[in-house]
């Protein structure tokens, strides 16, 4: 981590982590990013068990080029432990129920088969703000 | 070979009794005849949460959604669409023209300013909540605007406090801002605890940086250079992840002495409660932070004047601000046009009881309740009748069905007899006693009541054992005129908010549920089996079969019978678990 930040470093930041975000979305050799949301109630429903089982399914395929993160609750709580997958190709897609199998089944089939799981996809519950949250013309 | 398209079918408990099955079955049968197998991929997925409308399909990566699809448009959206790349104008919401979702109006209820993060950074990687354009509104504050231009935007933006009382958080910060003393504070009330309700769990957990970068706002805004998070140790994980953003936010000098260069200073420290309900109220909150036992004090002087050690103080609720980093950065009149007349931006929800999507919810204000439960929720589950909705836990009341389109804001809460509050939102359906449930949140606010003043302790456990004695078939029509009394003597006497609103649930459940209550008093009978010492459970010898299958559930063995021959439950060992009753498969069992 770096020191303390003046105004110009901190909107310097900003353009580097954004930048790092859309690289590991979307470039070559970096192929995508599984998200797994770490929330009381995800971890509650077992996020932790599916977390592991990811990490552990790519490294038996040896996808070292996709990325695990944590987030926090997507909102879907009915649905936990709740997943994103953005890889190459597919479109991106939010899983829900996914146990230890399921994450499994996703690294095999969606991530190195291309097929989505079955009975598992959920749709995002509201569209992104982000985009938008600048004042106009600013 | 992966698949280049996707059709996804919804499968929700909505959509799945409109046939969702046989559109499933058709399209993957479609899909083979047109040789598409290795192409398209037909997959079942979760509720869309539009299911006023289901079924619904939707095509990726097109993001092409189609509504209130029949089993016969299979073939049509196979051929045409998947085949030959035209979409089935016909099926399209709201008719020709309309391809992509995000055309759609309405189709997501759902609007994210608080929760806006939330799910989507890493809450402990501080840099994801800067490329979110985290921080940007301090930095926005503190070069270029006056604490006087931060207020105006706050009350430009209408926003009022999210805790439940809804008081227009710009005249808090002006209080304080007017007060006149050389140290101020700055409180972020994160007690939660009314049941059922985790929005600010959920929110401190998935964007602690929201509220931090906001509590850095307010002390521009009100002069403080101090500010405490008073958050619930049972919340660990919401700790842990403060804690890391406090860290972070240190190291890169956004919190601390001269951030961003600009001389300010600011910082933040957590204080954690023990878990008693009533260190929500912002005076026992104080007290809980200065070291006393957390009972509140008679207001005024209210802390935005006089608060913590004596300073003038501003207490927000975690809700609150979250939203204000928003504000500032669209601007106040953006966050205006938002929500209704007197309720403007969003309001979060935590969405549970008998609904099938349960979860957090961000709505804009003047959402109606029924698109909250039927729209966003998926309905009822099992198919049962939608009988209420609690709103404001134990502060305050249920929602019947002949209300269910009333845009929500705060005053058309407060005029149904219930309140905003925090954000629980709990839904009962046919088999929950109106009664059963009350003496529920009664018993929490007796437990919860810190004792100090009488019309909280002694009202509040005289209207437990009244409503005790109605669920167990001692109710007398006086028992409901005494609650009246023991009601209005607490609302006018009690020092604080729990005692002054704890009889809400029953007085609103007395208004729209009064004959449920009469029942329970005249014919002593529970209509919906919950008050088990007004049931009794037995077995109609012309209907039983005698197949024996309430005698192997029944877990105290006490149905007895011949196989064959009609079975009898001996009401003496009867514990009135209605184990027989969900049992019987031929109406055999009587609940009476």
């Amino acid at each position: 981590m770096m020191g303390k930040l003046t105004l110009d470093e901190l909107r310097a930041l900003r353009e580097r982590a954004q930048q790092t975000i859309a690289r590991r979305q979307t470039a070559e050799g970096a192929a995508g990013e599984i998200i797994v949301g770490m929330g009381t109630c995800g971890i509650a429903a077992g996020a932790r068990e599916a977390l592991d089982a990811l990490v552990e399914t790519l490294n038996q395929h040896h996808r070292g080029d996709i990325v695990v993160r944590q987030t926090g609750c997507m909102g879907l709580c009915f649905s936990e432990p709740t997943v994103e997958v953005r890889v190459t190709g597919m479109p991106p897609t939010i899983y829900g129920r996914v146990t230890a199998e399921v994450a499994r089944r996703i690294v095999e089939e969606h991530v190195i088969g291309g097929r989505l799981v079955d009975d598992h996809v959920y749709d995002r519950p509201a569209t992104d703000l982000a985009p938008h949250l600048r004042a106009p013309g600013k | 070979m992966p698949y280049s398209q996707f059709v996804l079918v919804c499968a929700g408990t909505a959509c799945d009794s409109c046939q969702s099955r046989e559109i499933y079955s058709r399209l993957t049968a479609a899909v083979r005849s047109q040789g598409l197998e290795g192409r398209v991929q037909v997959v079942r997925t979760g509720c869309f949460g539009f299911c006023a409308q289901g079924p619904v399909v939707k095509v990726l990566p097109d993001e092409t959604f189609y509504v209130q699809v029949r089993p016969e448009d299979a073939g049509e959206i196979v051929a045409e669409h998947l085949a030959k790349g035209r979409p089935v104008k016909r099926l399209l919401y709201g008719g020709a023209g309309r391809a992509a979702i995000a055309d759609i109006p309405f189709y997501q209820k759902q609007f994210r300013i608080v929760l806006r993060n939330c799910g989507v950074i890493d809450p402990e990687n501080i840099e994801e909540y800067i490329a979110r354009e985290g921080y940007e509104a301090l930095a926005t504050v503190l070069t270029s605007m006056t604490p006087e231009d931060v207020i105006e935007q706050v009350r430009i933006s209408g926003l009022r406090g999210r805790g439940g009382a809804g008081y227009p958080t710009w005249k808090k910060w002006t209080f304080t801002k007017n007060a006149d003393s050389d140290v101020k504070y700055v409180i972020c009330n994160a007690d939660e605890g009314d049941p059922g309700a985790y929005m600010d769990r959920s929110t401190l957990e998935g964007d602690p940086h929201s509220v931090l970068e906001a509590m850095a706002i307010a002390g521009y805004a009100v002069g403080a250079h101090q500010g405490y998070i008073y958050i619930r140790a049972e919340y660990p994980l919401a700790i842990h992840r403060l804690e890391v953003a406090l860290r972070q936010a240190r190291e890169l000098g956004l919190l601390g002495r001269d951030i961003l260069g600009t001389g300010f200073d600011f910082d933040v420290e957590l204080r954690l409660g023990a878990g008693a309900f009533v260190c929500g109220e912002e005076t026992a909150l104080i007290a809980s932070i200065e070291g006393h036992r957390g009972m509140p004090v008679p207001r005024p002087p209210y802390p935005a004047v006089r608060g913590l050690w004596g300073r003038p103080t501003v207490i927000n609720n975690v809700e609150t601000l979250a939203n204000i980093p928003v504000i500032i950065l669209k601007g106040g009149a953006w966050f205006a046009s938002i929500g209704t007349e007197t309720s403007k931006g969003t309001k979060v929800f935590a969405l549970t009881g008998k609904v099938n999507n349960s979860g957090l919810i961000e709505v804009p204000m003047g959402t109606t309740l029924r698109e909250i439960i039927f729209d966003i929720g998926g309905g009822i589950k099992g198919g049962k009748r939608f009988k209420a909705a609690q709103t404001g836990g134990p502060s305050g009341g249920v929602i019947p069905e002949s209300f269910l389109d009333t845009p929500i804001d705060y005053e058309s809460l407060a005029k149904l007899g219930s309140i905003m509050g925090s954000g629980g939102l709990i839904v009962m359906d046919e088999d929950d006693c109106i009664v059963d449930v009350n003496k529920f949140y009664l018993e929490f606010t007796v437990d919860e009541s810190c004792g100090k003043c009488a019309p909280c302790r002694i009202g509040g456990r005289t209207m437990f054992n009244l409503l005790t004695d109605i669920t167990e078939g001692r109710g007398t029509v006086g028992h409901i005129e005494q609650i009246h009394t023991v009601a209005h003597a607490m609302q006018k006497a009690s020092l604080c908010g729990l005692g002054q609103t704890a009889p809400n649930p029953v007085l609103s459940s007395l208004t729209y549920f009064g004959e449920e209550y009469r029942v329970h008093i005249k014919e002593k009978r529970c209509p919906s089996g919950r008050c088990r010492a007004l049931v009794t459970y037995t077995i109609l010898a012309d209907k039983c079969i005698g197949c024996t299958l309430c005698a192997r559930r029944c877990p105290v063995n006490c149905i007895r019978g011949e196989r064959r021959q009609p079975h009898v439950i001996d009401l003496s060992r009867c514990i009135k678990c209605g184990e027989c009753f969900k049992a019987c498969k031929f109406g055999a069992v009587q609940r009476s």
